[in-house]
């Protein structure tokens, strides 16, 4: 499939062997890291990609707030293609992704995370861009037993089959324990050189980082994707149920990422922002919520979704002030506005702390 | 000059949006992008490098960030 070639010399001729090429689904993480390096070291040309589902866990998302400021503003998954001098390719699948959240073919895990769904569906994509570009195959960081929905020994036959990848996907750290692919029935790429890892122990893998000299490679406590945080997903639940269908746009999943959450009432609800970073991400949409912030005095903007009543308004607006810096003064100033309608004021008493009941907040 | 304006959107939007402009682009063409996510700063240099591209400028504004990126072969 490709055409770059090497030359070889081999029993005293020169014999033109085509370079192969591979490509490799780069999460950020070390085990898409060692993968790709375990195939770049047998002297394959690795290209990587990235999908970008709306839902995956981007420090940048996080960094909005002033607590995550510690936390490193990088895209993993390019700073792993820097690291190993690869191409990334990062593809927007936001849309085609949706059916794969809304209607997973083999369910969900503990939260809204339809992870096997997913990762035949990523391995699809990856062979049509391995088509359109002419490359060998593909490359994965997956390690059998590792992951209890998707990586299970007697599910990696089901993706390799359901994605199309068939023989051309290599899942180089547990390639032993898996029969020989193409690339290596071919001798594209030597079956000794790769590993028979498997379960959730991690030593292995650190181990070979350890050996391929990577002194730093990220580890995403609880993955890479909200669908698997249970808040997360409470969240996005609370969305379908209260929509009455369950389908998403982009803006309805970053949304659910910031600030606090509020379901005062069934047919409405408020996102509130904690703090600066959020306020200035939320400034964003007010031209398409009705919103509430503070007049009298700095404090959180707040979103309202949902076809509020006059009293719905007043009891937002005592929220609204509830978090705002003056909760304790005896009557707060907050401006509404519908979208670039002319705004209005009402004067409200902040809502006691105690009078917010646990189950508004989702 | 081309102007891409990615303000509002968090990474990895503004990079996939440079990605596709530049698809778009030839050899000594000036991507002009203009931001508000912070981390435009480390990703779009760090795309760029990766894919050869070279960046001309990196300006914080007030509220907004600039990167001029040189369109590479």
């Amino acid at each position: 499939m490709s055409n770059s070639k090497i030359h070889l010399r081999a029993s005293n001729s020169n014999i033109t062997l085509p370079k192969r090429k591979a490509v490799a689904l780069i999460s950020g993480g070390l085990d898409s890291m060692l993968a790709t390096k375990a195939i770049l070291e047998q002297n394959v040309h690795v290209e990587g990609l990235n999908f970008f589902t709306g839902f995956c866990v981007e420090g940048h998302t996080q960094a909005l707030r002033k607590k995550d400021t510690q936390k490193q503003k990088r895209n993993n998954a390019l700073w792993v293609a820097e690291q190993l001098g690869i191409k990334l390719h990062i593809i927007d699948i936001v849309e085609e992704y949706k059916s794969i959240v809304i209607n997973p073919k083999y369910g969900y895990g503990a939260n809204l995370n339809p992870c096997l769904d997913c990762k035949i569906f990523m391995i699809q994509k990856a062979k049509e861009w391995m088509l359109e570009n002419h490359f060998d195959f593909i490359i994965t960081g997956e390690v059998m037993g590792q992951r209890p929905k998707s990586q299970r020994k007697h599910l990696m036959p089901i993706v390799a089959k359901e994605s199309g990848a068939e023989d051309r996907l290599v899942r180089p750290l547990c390639a032993k324990n898996l029969p020989p692919t193409l690339p290596e029935q071919q001798k594209w790429i030597d079956r000794e050189q790769l590993f028979n890892f498997s379960g959730r122990n991690r030593k292995p893998q650190m181990n070979l980082a350890n050996t391929y000299g990577f002194a730093e490679y990220a580890q995403p406590a609880g993955g890479c994707c909200f669908l698997t945080n249970e808040h997360y997903s409470k969240k996005l639940q609370d969305l379908w149920t209260h929509r009455g269908e369950k389908l998403y746009e982009l803006d309805d999943i970053l949304l659910l990422k910031v600030g606090r959450h509020l379901r005062p009432r069934p047919h409405f609800k408020l996102i509130i922002s904690r703090e600066e970073g959020e306020n200035h991400y939320l400034e964003g949409y007010c031209h398409q919520f009705i919103h509430l912030r503070p007049l009298s005095h700095p404090g959180p903007i707040a979103l309202l979704e949902g076809e509020p009543s006059a009293e719905d308004l007043h009891l937002a607006a005592q929220i609204v002030a509830r978090f705002s810096s003056r909760r304790t003064e005896a009557c707060v100033t907050i401006q509404i506005q519908q979208g670039r309608d002319d705004p209005r004021t009402l004067e409200v008493i902040p809502l006691a702390s105690e009078a917010i009941p646990e189950d508004w907040y989702i | 000059m081309i102007e891409l304006d990615v303000r509002k959107l968090l990474c990895p939007l503004p990079v996939i949006r440079v990605q596709q402009a530049i698809k778009t682009l030839k050899p000594g063409d000036i991507l002009c992008v203009t931001a508000t996510d912070p981390g435009v700063l480390h990703d779009i240099p760090a795309w760029c490098r990766i894919h050869g591209h070279r960046i001309l400028t990196t300006r914080k504004l007030e509220r907004e960030l600039q990167i001029e990126i040189e369109v590479q072969a």
